[in-house]
């Protein structure tokens, strides 16, 4: 009877042992199989998003020996330590910041708190090599404050170079990474399972520590990594300030014309990658973090800070003005120079406009990727999936040149007509800047409960009907979250830009390079200050839609 | 968001994508592509020359010298650039070595010295610019060092910056090594470590730190120096050229023209521009380099070319380069 069971002949019976074949199929696709059509689509996605790595290991294999002493060499090996010592401590900043910020703009009666989830957010649209040289020009050791204390007597500020500079601008321009996601799952977070707890007589602080933050703890989780990898591939902000980085030697390989050499020491920041999803997957585990109660989601009655307000709004008022106020500051003196000469309202515009179509393209790709890639991840997981899942990160941990130049070799080998178009830099960014979506995206569908979907699918709707009507809506707000961050990211991009725009397809970010480049920092002074003003009004909105939205 | 706002924005979303697309099928070509590792400000003028005396259009990429590099030898053959200028001799041989550059007719070739372009003949020189001291105002002339190597003595100690990964050190380096010898520039370089010179990531940013005051000289370009005292005269860095151990070293900007280029015969013309008289004269005024054509004098503050002592050696060569970096990685210098 075994025998013929297992020769396929007939079914096996449900809970029986299962073949082999259907045992591996199994735990390559997991338990729930998912549907034909979302496995290509995810699959499709994945290749797309491996080109850079695969690029790594074309050239990587052209001469292996090569490549294997560049990555042998101790100094490689010392540089990954130090690279890796910067983002474990900027990450570590960063969650101390967004932790309380989130709970303070989303859970408290903090006055303002909407504007203040804005400008907290804000940060990000600063390209981290402005933030960078911002901090410099204010606290390098002769800087802006120095000139402020020099009355009282101080002849020169501690030198903000290396490990402590590159620490703290990367920490404060990071830090809105965690921000979101949390923001978002706070949210969505079920306050019934917190009332719970307190019934039962945990205090406030137990609660929070036992109840919330667990659920909290993939949006940490996926906010980290991002935050972790930001580090890893940034070059600007630890070239400015003179912070030995491992994406140093890459770039310092890259200008060597050793493009072996350089491809191999990317291939280590993949495998640095993978190292630290190992750990991720720990935080993340396969805990249930969907609402307990049944019915449409509730907003929690907000905490009432009572005289705690007002060291909370010194917190976010010192943090703003640390992150937003001072450097915005320094541009508008800047521009205020810069003004003299006159403004080209006309090439601004243009520049604008570029900036905008782009961004918005590459949003708009990452958010419908991020979906396709984040249902297969958490509501099919399998060996397959998560595969699909974390490839999708290889062109986010990779520097922004390693990037361009992958879209570069299969560009002109494989979509000649589509070179160098508005198109491939659209695409470039989406899978440049794919994981910041489907973080959120992800976060967002594993508080949805799938009774809800499994309920729908049995009273007959076709997979399709439930994606639209049950799963979209529930997890709208970490799309709109996930695009958010794209745009945010790709508005700023350089590289890619600078590669693979068509010619004369001038963006702000481009225009702010080309001021740069030269030390005419005045003059990049009005692009960037028209990058946070085209970046504040989605954000804004985004902040004002999740809270009405829950 | 409502699903008729998500679906609106999805169709905007592939409109955006689609309608460049297409217009690109259109083709409004240009005569000439350039991929070019020098700024517009700079090199703007110098090409309305050419399109203006020419009567044709050029169509330029900028990005810097060492990524449009990597880009072109990515590209191979499938590359739509006919021209390739460069800032420094390192990227253009990077092409050269790719097989990418086509050899410049002799009569191009024959304007500039043998010592500032390709010796196959596949790209030219330029302009060049001279490696100096920049110095601020602590420091009195007469304390200036008549060579780099002095910088490693303790009277400078943490007042010098440089920039390791520029590669005009680099190339400053390079030939160092093959005049000196390869004992010179490892003493050298440990000694500059052991002084605590500061490390900058660029030219730029050391000129800027000896303007605060927060060091007392710089091993940069002189042509950085002279931008900054266009912009303001009153500017308090100066640039002195020394005399000794290729202190002066001159490095060029270049232009090649791409081998699987469809419009060499534009792209060869472009070159002749270039090495023209009125571009020339134009290099000179604009951002004071070195004129390397037409007989053209360099501004009178810098010292006369000929003065400059020059190595008999290939500062393009990229393999040199190597030994060059491994030095530096060896030293600690990188």
């Amino acid at each position: 009877m075994a025998n013929v069971a297992e020769s396929g002949l007939l079914p096996p019976p449900a809970g029986a042992r299962l073949g082999w074949r259907a045992a591996a199929a199994r735990r390559l696709l997991g338990a729930r199989r998912p549907p034909p059509l979302l496995l290509a689509l995810g699959l499709v996605v994945a290749v797309a998003a491996a080109l850079p790595a695969l690029y790594l290991v074309v050239v990587v294999a052209s001469d292996g020996a090569l490549a294997a002493d560049a990555v042998l060499a101790s100094r490689s090996l010392h540089l990954v330590v130090r690279s890796l010592g910067l983002a474990a401590a900027v990450t570590a900043g960063a969650i101390a910041i967004a932790v309380p910020l989130a709970w303070l703009t989303v859970r408290s009666d903090l006055p303002g708190r909407r504007a203040w989830a804005t400008l907290a957010t804000l940060p990000l649209v600063i390209p981290s090599y402005i933030g960078a040289y911002v901090f410099l020009t204010v606290l390098r050791p002769k800087g802006l404050l120095q000139d402020l204390l020099g009355p009282l007597g101080i002849q020169e500020l501690p030198p903000i170079y290396g490990f402590a500079g590159a620490w703290l601008v990367l920490t404060l321009f990071t830090y809105p990474l965690v921000l979101i996601p949390l923001r978002a799952a706070l949210r969505r977070l079920d306050p019934s399972l917190e009332e719970a707890a307190r019934v039962m007589g945990r205090s406030p602080l137990s609660v929070f520590r036992t109840v919330v933050l667990p659920q909290l703890a993939p949006a940490i989780g996926a906010g980290s990594v991002l935050v972790a990898l930001y580090v890893l591939s940034d070059f600007g902000a630890v070239a400015i300030l003179q912070f030995d980085s491992f994406t140093r030697e890459i770039y310092i390989a890259f200008q060597a014309a050793q493009r072996t050499e350089a491809a191999a020491l990317g291939m280590v920041l993949v495998l640095v990658m993978l190292v630290l999803f190992a750990v991720h997957a720990r935080v993340r585990g396969a805990r249930s973090l969907h609402r307990a109660s049944p019915g449409t989601q509730r907003p929690p009655a907000p905490v009432r800070l009572g005289r705690w307000r007002w060291p909370a709004l010194g917190l976010c008022g010192g943090l703003v003005a640390i992150t937003l106020v001072m450097p915005i500051g320094v541009l508008l003196y800047w521009a205020s120079k810069d003004l003299a000469g006159g403004l080209d309202a006309a090439t601004i515009l243009g520049e604008s406009t570029n900036s905008l179509l782009a961004a918005a393209a590459a949003a708009g790709a990452a958010g419908v990727a991020a979906v396709i890639v984040a249902v297969l991840a958490v509501r099919f997981p399998g060996y397959a999936t998560r595969a699909i899942e974390r490839v999708g990160y290889a062109g986010y941990a990779l520097p922004g040149i390693v990037v361009a130049l992958a879209l570069v070799f299969f560009g002109t080998r494989v979509a000649l007509p589509l070179y160098q178009t508005l198109a491939m830099l659209a695409f470039a960014l989406t899978i440049h800047y794919l994981p910041l979506a489907v973080g959120p995206v992800g976060s967002a569908l594993m508080q949805v409960p799938p009774r809800l979907e499994e309920a729908a699918r049995g009273l007959g709707r076709t997979p399709i009907q439930v994606f639209r009507t049950i799963t979209r809506p529930l997890v709208t707000s970490g799309v709109l979250a996930g695009a958010a961050l794209v745009f945010l990211h790709a508005m700023k991009e350089l590289p890619a830009t600078l590669l693979l725009a068509p010619i004369g397809f001038d963006t702000l970010a481009t225009d702010i390079y080309r001021q740069t480049t030269t030390g005419f920092f005045e003059a990049a002074a009005i692009p960037a200050l028209i990058l946070l003003l085209i970046a504040a009004p989605p954000l804004y909105l985004l902040n004002v839609k999740g809270v009405s939205s829950s | 968001m409502s699903i008729r706002a998500v679906r609106s924005t999805a169709l905007a979303a592939i409109a955006v994508v689609l309608v460049p697309v297409l217009a690109a099928c259109g083709g409004d070509e240009a005569d000439l592509t350039m991929y070019s590792g020098r700024i517009q400000p700079l090199i703007g003028p110098a090409i309305d020359l050419y399109e203006k005396s020419a009567d044709k259009t050029v169509k330029v990429r900028y990005g810097d010298s060492p990524s449009l590099a990597a880009t072109l030898v990515e590209e191979g053959k499938n590359s739509r650039a006919d021209l390739f200028y460069a800032q420094d001799a390192g990227s253009l041989d990077a092409i050269e070595k790719a097989g990418n550059l086509e050899r410049l007719p002799a009569d191009i070739l024959e304007q500039v010295p043998e010592r500032f372009r390709s010796r196959d003949g596949r790209w030219i020189g330029i302009t060049g610019r001279s490696r100096v001291i920049a110095y601020g105002p602590k420091v009195k002339t007469s304390e200036l060092p008549d060579s780099p190597l002095d910088l490693v003595k303790p009277k400078w100690r943490g007042r010098v910056g440089w920039a390791p990964m520029n590669a005009s050190l680099q190339g400053y380096i390079t030939a160092l090594r093959l005049v000196e010898g390869e004992d010179v520039a490892r003493k050298w370089l440990e000694g500059m470590v052991a002084n605590e010179t500061r490390v900058f990531d660029s030219n730029v940013p050391i000129r800027d730190a000896i303007a605060k005051g927060e060091l007392d000289l710089g091993l940069i370009n002189h042509y950085y120096v002279a931008e900054a005292q266009a912009e303001d005269p009153a500017y308090p860095v100066k640039v002195h050229f020394p005399k000794e151990d290729l202190g002066s070293l001159i490095n060029v900007a270049g232009v090649g023209v791409l081998a699987s280029s469809e419009h060499k015969a534009e792209a060869i013309a472009f070159v002749r521009t270039m090495l023209g008289r009125p571009a020339q004269q134009y290099f000179a005024d604009s951002s004071k380099e070195y004129p390397l054509a037409a007989g053209v004098k360099p501004s009178k503050e810098l010292t006369p070319l000929d003065e400059i002592p020059s190595p008999k050696v290939d500062l393009a060569n990229l393999g040199d380069l190597k030994g060059t970096l491994e030095l530096m990685r060896e030293t600690g210098a990188l």
